[in-house]
């Protein structure tokens, strides 16, 4: 098993602890599809940088673990289907 | 049975690359290095090195793969200079602070502007304080020696830091010479096996982060930045000791010595020296044996580690002498004089009796530095510096070289 402790402490900034933060716990707004406009034409889906929207039956959603909050994919639906919700507390 | 062949020192570069087995070669053509890349390339086609070529699109990639394939332990080799070297310098100074056992020639090239392709030590020295090793070599055997040293230098435990073997761009790089290959079974026992990511790895099996913010907003964060630093500067004085001991040893294989942090030429009984670096040397070598016939009693340093800078070793040599004249090939603008004349300077300030040293810069964008017209000039300002005539201004030694031509 790998021991990160034997290395020595002043070579390099190395990191072996992880935390469990996601990228979607700093989304500060929110994409909401409103799936009676979403024509499924996956312009979201091929925009995405984080590449978190998944494809559902009908229509596009974020996956909002991974979903940062950026809005790209509300610019740019060709439908104006998805509308940047202000994230609320608790 | 080792063989001699002539060639040039980007195809002595070229052998010594071949020699230590590097896994992964990235190069990226820049005169007066082209040839280098070119004869690497040639080896790798014909079968003579096993290396993984990486033809990308410029020096900032270069050196960028190689960080990444020494990550996943390969050993690496590249060679770049001027404008090269400048296109390269983010992941340059990335590389000593990730600790990465990098070798990489620098042929040295003046600096621009004005445009100039010719050789200067400009393009290595603008680079000395980005944490790597530098050492400066002055014959084409000494190129190839010191490429396989290098890594012994550069992957020793206590160590692990990139190394730049710097020899004269258009006078090495081009000049040619006699050159011994040494067998490669000797080479392989004297490399032994190479570890270069047991620190840092890009490795499945021992996954990490690397290179994670550091510092900023924690007194946690800023105490272990500081503590990266403190280990690089002491990888950086251990790497003196280890470059003697890698130097002697190879010495001993091979029987080629050469001063592993300076050289003495005739300091035995010098009353003055005068300081080289890089394959200026061998004229002022020159210059010295003419002046001891002249029963002057002069000496010569030849400085080989300019980083990290061996302090002890020049402060036992100038002990003995009552003046010294520097030799720069590039220019130090914050004073106007030479780079190394200013670490010599700062390490003067260690002897118990101050003596009288003097600058001089010559050897610029490939201008000669000959025995006859300027090592002479050298000796005798510095002969004269003992009687206390010392100049206030560093002298250009090329200055006047068009006087006389039509």
């Amino acid at each position: 098993m790998f021991d990160a402790s034997k290395i020595p402490d002043d070579y390099c900034a190395i990191a072996v602890d992880f935390f469990d933060m996601q990228v979607g716990d700093w989304r500060a707004k929110r994409p909401v599809v409103l799936r009676s406009k979403c024509v499924k034409c996956g312009t979201c889906w091929a925009f995405c940088p984080t590449q978190c929207i998944i494809e559902k039956p009908k229509w596009f959603e974020a996956n909002l673990k991974i979903c940062k909050g950026c809005g790209i994919c509300s610019q740019e639906c060709p439908n104006h289907a998805i509308a940047m919700v202000e994230e609320q507390e608790g | 049975m080792p063989k001699t062949i002539v060639c040039d020192g980007n195809e002595a570069a070229a052998w010594g690359a071949c020699l230590a087995r590097p896994d992964m070669v990235s190069v990226y053509p820049i005169t007066p290095q082209s040839s280098l890349a070119e004869h690497l390339t040639e080896f790798i086609a014909e079968g003579k090195l096993c290396a993984d070529l990486m033809d990308v699109e410029g020096e900032h990639s270069v050196l960028s793969v190689l960080q990444g394939a020494c990550l996943a332990g390969a050993r690496t080799f590249t060679a770049t200079c001027g404008q090269g070297l400048a296109f390269m310098f983010e992941p340059y100074f990335r590389t000593p602070n990730l600790r990465l056992p990098i070798v990489m020639a620098i042929v040295t090239r003046d600096g621009i502007t004005p445009q100039t392709v010719w050789g200067g030590q400009q393009d290595a020295m603008t680079v000395k304080e980005a944490g790597w090793i530098q050492m400066y070599v002055e014959t084409n055997q000494e190129i190839l020696d010191t490429i396989i040293m290098a890594y012994r230098v550069a992957e020793h435990p206590d160590v692990m830091l990139p190394v730049n073997v710097c020899f004269d761009g258009t006078y090495l790089s081009y000049g040619i010479e006699a050159v011994s290959i040494p067998d490669q079974e000797i080479i392989d026992e004297f490399l032994g096996e190479k570890n270069v990511n047991w620190h840092v790895a890009l490795d499945p099996e021992r996954p990490m982060a690397v290179d994670p913010l550091t510092g900023g907003g924690s007194a946690k964060g800023t105490s272990m930045f500081v503590r990266y630093r403190k280990g690089h500067c002491k990888a950086m004085q251990r790497a003196l000791e280890v470059i003697e001991e890698v130097h002697t040893e190879y010495g001993k294989k091979m029987g080629r010595f050469y001063g592993p942090l300076i050289e003495e030429y005739r300091m035995e009984d010098a009353d003055y020296a005068i300081m080289t670096i890089g394959s200026m040397t061998g004229a002022g070598r020159e210059a010295v044996d003419i002046a001891r016939e002249q029963g002057k009693k002069v000496g010569l340093l030849k400085v080989k580690t300019f980083r990290p800078f061996p302090v002890e070793a020049i402060h036992r040599s100038l002990a003995k002498v009552k003046a010294l004249g520097v030799v720069d090939r590039s220019v130090n603008y914050g004073w106007g004089t030479g780079p190394l004349y200013q670490e010599v300077l700062a390490a003067t300030y260690f002897l118990e009796k101050r003596i009288p040293a003097i600058s001089f810069i010559g050897g610029l964008s490939g201008s000669d530095l000959t025995v006859e017209n300027h090592f002479r000039r050298v000796v005798e300002v510095t002969e004269r510096a003992c009687r206390g005539e010392v100049p206030s201004q560093t002298i250009w030694l090329n200055e006047d070289d068009d006087k006389g031509e039509k």
